[in-house]
């Protein structure tokens, strides 16, 4: 394909063949307002707030489905495309709620965005507004279909980048609705709950379970004692939602802000990362060598299990029997912790900071109460982290940074990668070496493993014994994996899999406005925040290595099999979860 | 929520004979891109309507999302999610007819078989439809039942007319 030359307000721009207008008056430094429109996913024009001008056509033309062509003369703002552009605003938001003060979207929401930018000051349009109920039926996600614009955006993300299809449009004209296929409650389907949709959204249509309140409740009751972990992904995405540059690594300020809330101690589920590949480790060295299922696939990605109960449930015992170093956490802290520290597990409330909706779920399992009890109370995301400190006037990005509290909140760099894609699999990959070789690695980089590409593959040579590895981010490459391992076209003995793209750093409960680009600078986050740690594999952690000394016993141990591990369900495909 | 998932959870009317056939029509276009609609259509016709069950049934048998054969199910007039009577009342509601009463015609059709339009007797004889132009102005006010046509009908006639049907 060659190149096209086009003329945008004056301006000339040579693009390839196949962009369309809109990315080509983007490359002519011409931004052109678009809404439903997101890059490579939802290209549909369904919206009409991106139309303009062609010299030679007849009615305006949605630049986001129009191919730029040679010698093609585009007008983006004649008084005809503001009047339009005007004028689909007026009529989208004449069927939107205006509740714009108590939407959780407030400041982060695309059309109040757009209704500024335009100076919208009235709705000439007054006719019915579309009325459905609000479903609140999971643990991790609300649906709002009155606040629902219509754009696709979560459909086409559903679809195209995880492959579950839990959401799409039913009805038609006015009486269209984007729902979970038949319309049922979002907990009735085939749902992972991993927040794609949430993140895309540009209202507050989708958004996840507000935790915030349950919280404040229980920093504010002196029988508690609150603590909190936080999820790797956290110290690399916080500081976007204060003003601070993608990527920007604020672990220490993370701890402060938390300690600003009340917790009572400041903990890291990188302990419990570290943990995890104690565990794991082992349980891969026990499947090769004494013939277990292989191969084994790693099960900290609660989306992804959900995904893999509902689509492949067939395929439950690849997975490793490990709980995710969340539960893991849970699970100690109302043991261990409790008995070390002389509290009485049920007076402890633990509260975990994740990058992910799905986690909301996850800790509401029935076999998540090793300890007795819930073992993790409450989930907030990146988002409800940042509503809290907001709240009372705390900006991390401007306070001394602070230590994590002992020993929960001791961890290594193998542990921080555990929030972008590879991250497990390097992680377990520099312990497993070192523990079979008994050699000590000249390098901890798997730089194999790294990267955005959808699947990656490498082989690591273990004194002898070469291991097949392979790394999956987002369901559909997941799918990919699944299907090219069920039909005997891809061999390995060890797979990881995070449900979201880019991995926890790219989850579904990060900051508003996470792309492709940011997911990009928090992974070169996570690889700095791992090269500047004194300690760099699970194995080292010295808080790890007394808890087994003090607690545990061995990795795979009695008490291990009745804390951190757990078993999975199978789930229907289409709905009826249960 | 709207219609289909309350009457389909309950289809249990389906016959052996009528799955059978909805899993040959699958089987032929299993594998085929862009064939969804067309193996609706013939399901339809196997089954006289498309309840979730059977929605579910095609959708995992074409390995299509079940959320976009609900789309599709939904979008088009043509496919229906509560059962089809033996017979398909027609009253045209285009421009022509409408003026020459064909609003009267549909009430009188209401009120003989006790049901609305978009509805089908309990007996499952007759549903109701209520058509956009079909092309027979000239003919208004037009009713149809299945392929036949009733042209300037009245509604005094229409009693007479539905009888002829069992």
């Amino acid at each position: 394909m060659g190149d096209v030359t086009l003329t945008i307000d004056g301006r000339q721009v040579t693009v390839p063949e196949g962009t369309s207008v809109l990315e080509a008056a983007a490359q002519a430094g011409v931004n052109i307002p678009s809404l439903c429109y997101l890059k490579d996913i939802n290209e549909i024009g369904s919206c009409r707030v991106c139309v303009v001008e062609i010299e030679g056509a007849r009615a305006l033309a949605a630049s986001c489905v129009t191919p730029a062509a040679n010698g093609m003369v585009v007008h983006t703002n004649t008084k005809r495309v503001r009047e339009a552009r005007r004028a689909v605003l007026e009529l989208i938001i004449s069927n939107h709620p205006f509740e714009c003060l108590t939407c959780v979207r407030s400041g982060s929401c695309e059309l109040q965005d757009l209704a500024e930018a335009m100076g919208i000051r009235e709705i000439r349009f007054e006719g019915e507004k579309a009325q459905h109920a609000v479903d609140e039926s999971t643990p991790s996600i609300v649906r709002d279909p009155d606040k629902c614009i219509l754009c696709r955006r979560c459909v086409s993300v559903c679809e195209k980048v995880q492959g579950v299809s839990a959401l799409g449009l039913a009805g038609r004209g006015f009486d269209s609705v984007v729902s979970p296929a038949a319309e049922l409650p979002l907990n009735d389907v085939a749902c992972a709950l991993c927040g794609q949709c949430v993140l895309v959204c540009p209202t507050g249509a989708l958004s996840e379970v507000d935790s915030t309140g349950a919280v404040w409740e229980a920093l504010g009751d002196p029988s508690k004692h609150v603590v909190v972990q936080t999820a790797p992904a956290i110290r690399v995405a916080l500081g976007e939602e204060f003003g601070a540059v993608p990527g920007s690594i604020v672990t220490g300020q993370m701890v402060a802000a938390l300690r600003a809330l009340g917790f009572d101690k400041v903990f890291d589920t990188n302990f419990t990362a570290d943990l995890t590949i104690l565990e794991e480790g082992n349980e891969l060295l026990k499947r090769l060598s004494e013939g277990g299922k292989l191969p084994m696939i790693t099960s900290c990605s609660p989306g992804w299990i959900k995904f893999i109960e509902h689509f492949y449930p067939d395929m439950l015992e690849h997975l490793s029997t490990c709980k995710s170093p969340q539960q893991m956490f849970g699970a100690l802290a109302k043991t261990y912790y409790a008995e070390k520290a002389g509290i009485d597990p049920k007076d402890i409330f633990v509260v975990s900071i994740m990058p992910c909706t799905a986690k909301k779920f996850e800790c509401t399992r029935p076999e998540m109460r090793s300890s007795g009890y819930q073992d993790v109370d409450a989930v907030l995301t990146t988002r409800e982290l940042a509503r809290m400190l907001r709240e009372i006037g705390a900006d991390p990005t401007e306070l001394e940074p602070e230590e994590f509290d002992a020993p929960l909140g001791i961890g290594t760099g193998a542990a921080v990668i555990f929030g972008a894609t590879g991250g497990v699999m390097e992680a377990a990959l520099r312990t497993v070496y070192e523990v079979v070789t008994e050699k000590e690695l000249e390098s901890v980089d798997f730089t194999d493993v790294r990267g955005f590409e959808g699947i990656k593959e490498a082989e690591v040579d273990l004194d002898g014994t070469v291991v097949r590895v392979a790394v999956a981010h987002g369901l559909g490459n997941a799918r990919k994996l699944l299907d090219m391992v069920k039909s005997g076209e891809a061999s390995y003995e060890f797979i990881e899999i995070m449900a979201c793209p880019g991995g926890c750093i790219g989850g579904g409960g990060q900051p508003i406005g996470t792309n492709t680009e940011r997911r990009l600078e928090r992974i070169e986050g996570i690889y700095e925040a791992d090269k500047a740690l004194p300690l760099r594999k699970s194995h080292e952690n010295p808080a790890v290595k007394a808890l087994y000394e003090e607690f545990l016993g061995e990795p795979l141990g009695e008490k291990s099999h009745e804390l951190l591990h757990t078993h999975y369900t199978p789930r229907g495909r289409w709905h009826w979860s249960k | 929520m709207s219609m289909g998932c309350c009457e389909s959870k309950c289809a249990g009317d389906i016959t052996s004979e009528q799955w059978a056939l909805v899993d040959e029509i699958i089987a032929k276009y299993k594998g085929q891109r862009g064939i969804l609609i067309p193996c609706l259509h013939e399901v339809q016709e196997a089954v006289g309507y498309l309840p979730l069950e059977v929605q579910e049934r095609v959708a995992a048998g074409l390995d299509v999302p079940l959320a976009d054969v609900y789309s599709v199910v939904t979008f088009y007039a043509l496919f229906s999610t509560t059962p089809i009577g033996k017979h398909q009342v027609g009253i045209c509601m285009g421009t022509a007819c409408y003026v020459r009463g064909g609003d009267k015609v549909l009430e009188k059709v209401e009120e003989v078989l006790g049901i609305k339009a978009g509805e089908t007797t309990d007996d499952r004889l007759f549903s109701i439809q209520v058509m956009r132009c079909i092309g027979a102005c000239g003919l208004g006010p037009v009713m149809t039942v299945d392929d036949d046509i009733y042209a300037r009908i009245k509604p005094d006639r229409v009693a007479e007319v539905l009888a002829k049907y069992s």
